[in-house]
């Protein structure tokens, strides 16, 4: 059973600019988000059998619908985000009390220590990855590794447009990944080549990863990609997962989509 | 150059953090010496690595500092240096932080400030009425006087191979009476041009061996020349200098042809006698007493001479320091600007020498007993020429290469 913690797009819209994608003068069309998001939580539900469970939206904080930043689960254990712009800041108190009111321990990072949870903090059940330093500062992974017992190899992120680790990288349930090279510097392609073999890597070329194929989300062997991917929807289909291209250009106007939509809750 | 010790924490192999920052200090033009690391036995377990970064100016350690603080790269912890009174004038608090004669660095209040006057085996002093702490020697400490304590906030640099490629570059601390000493001194007499165009001191310490032997026309030459600022002596160097220029002996014998003079083992004690008359070297050689030699030279071209006497001095001349904490005072007061220090045909005074110099100054250290210029040596200067020979061949080989003609 994958359990997903998500956010309707009631208060979604472009209220600032905090991303090279964000633009306030194009803004989102809020009856077109709140169509694909619908759409994207039936793939979910229906096709891959995950349970979704839904934080009511706060007005004001038009981001909270990418609850994939809202922290890192592991277990009953939950390590808080601390956003690096103020814009997204006055989210971490209502996902804090939705985690202390579904009864998980919540861990927080020392003040000041920024840290974006599961869109900078990707791994499989051994191997944790962790974005940096466009919005998670590299000493919050002391911490993090520290609460949950895990190593976590911080890579660096040198392209402003894949700002959080789960804009470049997703790795799969059966041991590969998905990811755009181009985003990491040379140290950090070297550290992926060396924990993923060249079989297991899905080097995703830059028309794709500009319409957000990384940020896909993996429940067994059914993976949620946004729409217009199809060579990185061919390879995954080779290596035998279920493709579900969902759209979600709305939400790609702020800089997410599938992956940023949705925080796994293990 | 400067540093500072940074810590690298996390898993720093496998994400190749440790190498990332290296490589971005030798990119940003740094240098680095990595002091420890511990890297962890299973995946889970993070590494650890303490990297000492150095870098030519405090600017660019800053550069280099905030370049890898964003790769999770922290600065060390420090301390303040520990500061405390002297007890008592001439007492330094126990505890009390021993100098060695290397660069040193002190923290105060969060900077790194350098040590003035490095000298080994004294005490370090924060006057109040001076930002910069200085080195002070044990005898002079005054009660109440703020003297380092422990050795938190105490940094020193360790000498780097001396950039000039010159004989100074390339000596090790062997010294050998079997090895050629034609080229060293071509290259010591190259480094004193170098100094003497750029107005840097030279310093001569010297023993009565240079006159017995013959080396005083060539050295009264190398300081007519400009080559030599500061002398350090003792009753005897100038003693015998003057006694040739009165009587043309040393010790008594000719210096032409070494013929013992009638009554010749007064002459010393009969010049000696004569400048005591007269009041001062100085006096002597500006009324025309004294006209020829090492002391007419060093008075003529305005050079520092200190004379430290010893026991059973004779006399001594007018000028012979007799307190030996006030010679050491005084050979201190001339050191500041000395680039290069020629240690010739005496123990006491090269050793002296040699104790009272950073280790950043090279020594040229000449004697016909290997004990001394290996004990100069051993001082672990990188800079520090031994030569086993005679005090006036060298002397002479040396003021050929500069232009002497005999």
């Amino acid at each position: 059973m994958s359990r997903f913690l998500v956010c309707p797009p009631d208060h979604y819209q472009i209220a600032y600019e905090i991303n090279p994608w964000m633009d306030v003068k194009r803004g989102a069309d809020p009856t077109v988000a709140r169509v694909q998001w619908n759409a994207l939580a039936a793939v979910l539900e229906k096709n891959c059998g995950a349970t979704l469970e839904r934080i009511v939206p706060v007005a004001g904080l038009p981001d909270m619908v990418f609850t994939t930043n809202a922290g890192i689960v592991a277990g009953h254990t939950v390590v808080l985000s601390q956003f690096r712009y103020p814009e997204r800041q006055p989210e971490e108190t209502p996902f804090e009390q939705w985690f202390e009111s579904h009864g998980y321990e919540v861990k927080r990072l020392p003040p000041g220590l920024f840290f974006e949870g599961g869109g900078d903090m990707l791994g499989t059940r051994n191997m944790w990855f962790g974005g940096y330093p466009q919005r998670t500062d590299i000493r919050a992974y002391r911490y993090v590794g520290e609460f949950l017992g895990r190593e976590i190899l911080p890579l660096e992120l040198v392209d402003p447009r894949f700002y959080h680790l789960d804009t470049c990288f997703c790795p799969l349930s059966g041991g590969e990944v998905i990811w755009f090279p181009g985003a990491f510097d040379r140290y950090g392609q070297a550290a992926v080549m060396e924990r993923f073999p060249a079989e297991k890597r899905i080097a995703v070329p830059e028309e794709e990863a500009v319409r957000f194929a990384c940020n896909a989300v993996c429940i067994g062997k059914h993976v949620v990609i946004p729409e217009g991917s199809p060579s990185t929807m061919e390879r995954l289909e080779k290596l035998g997962y279920a493709t579900h291209a969902v759209g979600l250009s709305e939400f790609i106007k702020s800089g997410g989509a599938a992956k940023c939509l949705t925080l796994a809750l293990d | 150059m400067t540093h500072e010790t940074i810590v690298l924490h996390g898993h720093i192999i496998d994400s190749l953090l440790l190498p990332k920052v290296l490589d971005h200090i030798l990119q940003y033009g740094g240098s680095f010496e990595i002091a420890h690391i511990r890297i962890g036995k299973t995946r889970e377990e993070p590494s650890d690595a303490r990297i000492i970064v150095h870098a030519e100016s405090p600017e660019r350690l800053a550069e280099i500092i905030a370049a890898v603080q964003a790769h999770g790269a922290s600065v060390e912890k420090e301390a303040d240096c520990q500061w405390q009174e002297a007890p008592a004038d001439g007492v330094f608090p126990d505890d009390f932080y021993v100098t060695t004669h290397l660069p040193t660095e002190v923290r105060v209040h969060g900077k790194w400030v350098p040590v003035k006057e490095i000298e080994m085996d004294l005490g370090i002093w924060l006057d109040r009425n001076d930002p910069a702490p200085h080195t002070v020697p044990m005898a002079e400490v005054r009660k109440g006087d703020q003297i380092a304590v422990g050795r938190e906030g105490i940094r020193v640099t360790p000498l780097e191979r001396p950039a000039h490629l010159d004989v100074f570059g390339f000596m090790g601390a062997q010294v050998s009476s079997e090895r050629p000493h034609g080229h060293l001194i071509t290259g010591i007499a190259r480094r004193m041009q170098a100094l003497r165009r750029s107005e840097a001191r030279i310093l001569l310490a010297g023993g009565p061996a240079i006159i017995h032997g013959g080396g005083r026309e060539p050295l009264a030459w190398l300081i007519e020349s400009g080559y030599i600022h500061v002398l350090f002596c003792g009753n005897a160097l100038a003693a015998h200098d003057m006694e040739a220029h009165l009587y043309g002996t040393s010790l008594g014998l000719h210096l032409e042809g070494g013929s013992l003079a009638h009554h010749g083992h007064e002459h010393h004690l009969r010049t000696i006698n004569r400048i005591r008359a007269i009041g001062s070297i100085e006096e002597a050689v500006r009324q025309g007493v004294i006209t020829t030699g090492i002391m007419a030279a060093c008075v003529r071209r305005g050079v520092k001479i200190v004379m430290a006497g010893t026991i059973r001095d004779d006399g001594p001349l007018p000028g012979v320091i007799t307190d030996s904490v006030q010679a050491q005072a005084a050979m201190r007061a001339t050191l500041p600007g000395v680039e290069l220090a020629l240690l010739v045909a005496s123990t006491l005074h090269a050793v002296a020498t040699g104790n009272l110099l950073p280790a950043s100054v090279p020594t040229v250290c000449v004697d016909v007993n290997p004990a001394v210029p290996t004990k100069l040596a051993d001082r672990g200067s990188l800079q520090a020429i031994g030569l086993v020979m005679d005090a006036a061949s060298f002397l002479r080989e040396l003021a050929r290469h500069l232009g002497w003609k005999e």
